[in-house]
């Protein structure tokens, strides 16, 4: 059993494979979460423009985005884009899936953030000549994140998860280096190797988000 | 300069059917204090808000320091430095200490690097009783501690006319006398001031005058000793006994 699923010599055999995976994985985390925070910044501020030329195609954008399969969204660019003359590598598709998919996700959190500050916070900026974006990046922003970090977080942990979708298009993440490991070993080690690491890695942003969950029940 | 500082012409106001102000002129002049009193609903939080421009006019003129207000060319963040606003509720930023509320427009707007803004807030914040205070956040002050943080937030800019929508509404009893001490400092230094409010006595003591507001208009208006002892509208009667028996 153990010799099977977690086998020693096998798992000093596989590591450098593995830990290059590891190390693509946070890269990509470091790429994606900006990315998809940077996309829901954009459409949270959309968000308070109340023209419906604006209204309209947000919603939908927010809407398809989150409807849509991040796993269907990342292959039909991954195999679609080359038959319209575009050949991006299954990296920059990755970044491109997320920035639409875990973006709408941002955006709706960051949106409801905006939301939940009150109306008097703007009135008190601009009343001292604050332009609205000022008031927005100063005053409103800033409380608004604190107010929905738990989301922010758990939704956080959720991209990092979805990273291991890269390895559908041969990102040489961590998911795609153990099962690469597993192929050449003809062992499950590496793939155990590599839950154990996902495990330890986000053990700790799920302890945080507890904690930051309750304190959100006992109120402030 | 002789002219008011704020001057407002046939001021309307509608919310979809709602017709909230209904023609309303006010003149004030430089270092005078208007009181404005009125039944609730009457259009004294629109008529403020009107002024510097948080609610826009559906038609009428403003103008405040020789400024058009509801002028398109008119850059309206400019423009609102010169007017400070105090809130029933304060509206603080709860993510900042009372020196961080009071120098923000400071730094932001007027420009100022840090160290001077730095040095008007705690200037500001000494006019207002709370020198001792400027670490701390809204949430670690009292009521009456946070209103006065919010007035220093606007005066901090030198504003040429302050406007005062119900400052001590939401105070505790024992905390509204601080509020209106400072107040009252800022009239003697001969600030120019609109306060809609319902504390008589404040009126009685240090408005030059009363004006009194019924369904979207001003029905009558005077010093404050003609207003309380003899109004001439039944409406303003009516409510000034109404207030007193409170
Ligand atoms: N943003 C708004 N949208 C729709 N109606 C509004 C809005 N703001 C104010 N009103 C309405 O306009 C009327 C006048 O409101 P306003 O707040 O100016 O009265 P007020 O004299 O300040 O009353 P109070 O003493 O209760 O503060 C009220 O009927 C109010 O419901
Ligand atoms: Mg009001």
């Amino acid at each position: 059993m153990i010799q099977s699923f977690f086998n020693p010599e096998i798992i000093v055999a596989s590591w450098p494979i593995v830990r290059a995976g590891l190390l693509n994985t946070v890269l990509l985390s470091l790429l994606v979460v900006p990315l998809g925070l940077f996309g829901g910044l954009i459409l949270a501020l959309l968000a308070s423009v109340k023209h419906p030329a604006v209204r309209w195609p947000l919603m939908a954008w927010v809407d398809f985005f989150r409807a849509f399969p991040p796993l269907v969204l990342l292959i039909l660019l991954f195999a679609g884009l080359p038959f319209a003359g575009l050949e991006l590598g299954g990296f920059v598709c990755v970044a491109i899936a997320f920035f639409l998919n875990t973006g709408a996700y941002y955006g709706e959190i960051l949106r409801a953030g905006i939301d939940s500050v009150p109306g008097g916070q703007i009135e008190a900026a601009r009343s001292t000549g604050l332009s609205r974006l000022q008031a927005m990046t100063s005053v409103v922003l800033p409380q608004a994140v604190r107010n929905v970090l738990p989301d922010l977080l758990s939704n956080t942990l959720e991209v990092v998860k979805l990273t291991a979708l890269g390895s559908v298009v041969a990102v040489p993440e961590l998911l795609y280096q153990a099962r690469q490991a597993q192929s050449l070993t003809y062992n499950p080690t590496p793939i155990v190797v590599a839950a154990i690491i996902y495990f330890l890695m986000l053990w700790p942003a799920v302890r945080l988000l507890s904690r930051l969950e309750n304190r959100a029940f006992a109120g402030p | 300069m002789n002219g008011p500082i704020v001057d407002a012409r046939g001021l309307h106001k509608h919310f979809g059917a709602l017709h909230v102000l209904r023609g309303v002129d006010l003149k004030v002049a430089e270092r005078e204090l208007v009181f404005v009193i009125g039944p609730s609903g009457s259009g004294k939080s629109t008529l403020l808000r009107c002024l510097n421009r948080l609610e826009e006019p559906s038609a009428g003129r403003v103008v405040v320091d020789g400024i058009d207000m509801l002028d398109p060319r008119t850059d309206i963040n400019h423009a609102r430095q010169r007017i400070g606003m105090v809130f029933q509720s304060f509206n603080l930023y709860p993510h900042m200490t009372a020196l961080g509320n009071v120098t923000l427009a400071l730094r932001k707007v007027a420009g100022k690097s840090r160290a001077e803004a730095d040095a008007l807030g705690r200037a500001a914040l000494e006019r207002v009783g709370l020198g001792d205070r400027a670490g701390h956040t809204p949430g670690q002050l009292s009521g009456g501690q946070q209103q006065r943080v919010a007035i220093a937030r606007a005066i901090a800019l030198e504003p040429r006319v302050m406007l005062f929508d119900e400052p001590t509404s939401a105070l505790d009893p024992e905390l509204v006398g601080s509020v209106l001490e400072v107040m009252r400092s800022l009239r003697e230094s001969g600030m120019t001031m609109i306060v809609v409010s319902h504390e008589m006595g404040f009126a009685r003591n240090a408005a030059d005058r009363v004006v009194f507001m019924d369904e979207g208009a001003i029905v009558e208006e005077g010093p404050p000793a003609a207003i309380f002892a003899k109004p001439t509208h039944e409406r303003t009667r009516a409510f000034i006994s109404q207030i007193q028996r409170h």
